[in-house]
């Protein structure tokens, strides 16, 4: 008997259509005559995040006001420094934070983000030197995420089209952790953070 | 041909399980303000997408397009997925998937796995097969953990403990899971608590992932999994190893394929514009998530699914569910009347097809052919149609008959007739401009099936005397 392999792929060319048609690409690449800020606001309030506005110079006041119960700040590898004055506790490949400092209670995580989508009010993450490793953004209980207006695409095929690579680890948030497994009620923070908030800057 | 085996396999015919399940009153009421709720959240959102027609049209073509190339994306994805790190297995039927895995977990020495929900390895019984050499699999999604409690199986695609209520799911958790809180009330957000706290222990310690995939993509060797609990991204990242279970038709040929199916999937599935998280990984990341990564490609029926032209199109499914909760069939009985993971409408043409006639064979017949689950389904899988070339084929009249008897409650309700019809209708809309329609609500299908008929009409006798 030959192997699995082989014989799958010969059963599969057995049994394959011949050929088939064209695929058609009427859909829309974009979204156009939005407001790309309005409308990502209004997806990310409609999910239940946190949002606040910033520019570049407010930008650590508005972090700051955030961060002011947490009692630890986490932040990645390549979180730029200024945008938070009081003390943090970064990441790095030489000495990864462990799981277990993660999770500890009052710990809150700041990210950038790599890229994000108004119209279904998601934020791409793709582990990028101002998101660092999956697991920040995953086991801490607060998760505070900035994104710049100019990262901000109407819709999902624009969005995906401006990641630099598709190979990165790749995280897609849309709002806090929730279930609706019982009875179809909606429970936020089930697993991931139970509070996201997203501070949407102008550069 | 070599058929599929593990958990599509019905133990019982559909119409003695069918009946078992009629005669549960509070499952139908739990069924049905479930399936309602999903349903028109999910018309909601996709009303917002003016060209979800073109999507859905692109979303069914890529998948056919796959269908034709499945070879030659199947050894590219390979080979992608090896040169970014992935160890990649084939198994050809359910025992060959569960022996794969199972060496794969015996291999690191773990007496533990955590899992996401996963219907590929739900199909290959991987829980069962682990079980026996020792090995636990917690299963991590909310509802596929009370279902696991519960020592039940699951009854719906996306809702796997749709068949629960609250009080149910309360006692279920007093009962069995270790350490929880005597006094535990049935409020969601304290039962959903509750498993957190259960599960969290178990995610910090885990040194063995397993889940399945949504997609996996040919050009760049990714894998995706979508879900909203986070408990996926746990399993996904913290694990040193990472065992994935993924059937032979989630391929998609380039990474841009996406763009139709992150689209397509959220809105259709939980009615959301996007499911709280997805994650992607490709191979092994260094210093970011489990450091071992397997894929284990199945078969297990896909391939005799392939070869039938009308059918074929079954393996388009993305598991959206969608089907389910427009199907007045399975508003009635639920999904463990079905007899396999996959219940519902995409269950009657997936099931049987996967095992080959002889198994399951009554469950073609498990539908009115009303067709809301065709417009309903994003990749334009024409439920219908498969149906009723799977009786054409079929080893007919014994298992018709029995069928009729079980689903003639329909007819026997004025009130569920009118609802037939009306969905009847529905389904026959855009096929008005031609005056005649194809295919009638099972039972007249019988007849239909080798002519056509008239359009039903838009009103019936009765709707129109009430409103006169
Ligand atoms: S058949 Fe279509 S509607 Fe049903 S689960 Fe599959 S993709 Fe969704």
């Amino acid at each position: 008997m030959s192997d699995a392999r082989t014989e799958i792929l010969a059963r599969v060319r057995a049994a394959r259509p011949a050929s088939a048609p064209p695929v058609p690409r009427d859909y829309r690449r974009d979204v156009p005559g939005i407001d790309v800020v309005e409308v990502l606001v209004d997806r990310l309030v409609d999910y239940r995040a946190g949002v606040h506005r910033a520019t570049a110079a407010s930008l650590a006041d508005v972090l700051g006001g955030l961060l002011a119960s947490s009692s630890t700040v986490v932040v990645p590898p390549g979180l730029p420094a200024p945008w938070i004055p009081g003390p943090v506790l970064r990441d790095s490949s030489d000495a990864p934070i462990s799981v277990a400092a993660l999770d500890e209670p009052g710990v809150t995580v700041v990210t950038g983000a790599a890229v994000a989508i108004a119209v279904t009010g998601t934020l791409i993450l793709d582990a990028g030197p101002d998101q660092g490793r999956r697991v920040l953004s995953l086991v801490p209980d607060h998760h505070v995420c900035v994104v710049w207006t100019d990262q901000i695409a109407g819709g999902v095929p624009a969005a995906l089209s401006r990641l630099p690579d598709p190979t990165r680890p790749l995280t897609l948030v849309s709002g806090p952790s929730a279930t609706s497994d019982i009875e179809l009620n909606r429970v936020e923070g089930v697993h991931g953070p139970r509070r996201l908030d997203v501070v949407i800057a102008t550069r | 041909m070599s058929h599929g085996t593990g958990n599509i396999v019905a133990l019982r015919p559909f119409p003695d399980a069918a009946r078992l399940e009629l005669d549960d009153a509070q499952l139908r009421a739990n069924l049905r303000r479930a399936t309602h709720t999903i349903r028109d959240k999910r018309l909601r959102v996709v009303g917002e997408v003016d060209d979800w027609e073109d999507l859905r049209r692109s979303g069914a073509a890529i998948k056919d397009d796959v269908l034709a190339r499945l070879p030659e994306l199947l050894e590219q994805f390979e080979e992608s997925a090896t040169r970014a790190g992935a160890v990649v297995h084939w198994a050809r039927d359910a025992a060959e998937a569960c022996d794969v895995v199972t060496r794969l977990v015996r291999e690191t020495a773990a007496r533990e796995v955590v899992k996401v929900k996963s219907m590929a390895t739900q199909e290959i019984g991987l829980n069962e097969a682990l079980a026996a050499v020792g090995i636990e699999a917690t299963e991590t999604d909310l509802a596929e953990l009370i279902v696991q409690l519960a020592e039940d199986t699951p009854s719906h695609i996306l809702v796997p403990a749709i068949h629960y209520n609250r009080s149910q799911i309360r006692d279920i958790f007093r009962s069995r899971m270790p350490g929880v809180a005597a006094g535990l009330t049935d409020d969601p957000p304290a039962l959903a608590e509750a498993a957190r706290t259960h599960l969290r222990a178990k995610f910090l310690s885990a040194t063995v992932g397993v889940s399945g995939a949504n997609f996996a993509i040919a050009d760049t060797g990714t894998l995706v999994v979508v879900e909203s609990e986070g408990n996926g991204r746990m399993c996904l990242t913290l694990p040193q190893t990472l065992i994935s279970v993924v059937g032979i038709e989630k391929i998609l040929p380039t990474f841009a394929e996406l763009e139709v199916f992150l689209q397509l999937l959220p809105r259709s599935s939980t009615g959301e514009r996007m499911n709280p998280y997805t994650s992607m990984w490709t191979g092994v990341t260094p210093g970011d998530g489990p450091q071992t990564t397997h894929v284990v490609l199945i078969d297990n029926g896909r391939t005799a699914t392939l070869e039938d032209e009308v059918g074929r199109q079954a393996l388009r499914c993305i598991r959206c569910s969608a089907c389910l909760n427009v199907c007045p069939v399975y508003e009635r009985v639920g999904g463990h009347a079905y007899g396999s993971v996959y219940p519902g409408p995409i269950g009657a043409i997936l099931s049987p097809q996967m095992t080959g006639a002889g198994a399951n064979k009554t469950l073609p017949y498990a539908s009115t052919l009303c067709g809301a689950c065709f417009d309903a389904c994003p990749v334009r899988i024409d439920i219908p149609q498969v149906l009723v070339h799977l009786r054409q084929k079929g080893p007919k009249p014994a298992a018709e008959r029995a069928a009729f008897r079980s689903l003639s409650w329909i007819m026997r309700d004025r009130r569920r007739y009118a609802a037939a019809l009306r969905a009847a209708r529905r389904g026959s809309a855009p096929l008005r401009g031609f005056g005649r329609l194809r295919r009638l609500p099972w039972p007249a299908s019988a007849w239909t099936d080798s002519r056509d008929v008239p359009l039903p009409p838009k009103q019936t006798f009765r709707e129109w005397w009430t409103k006169r």
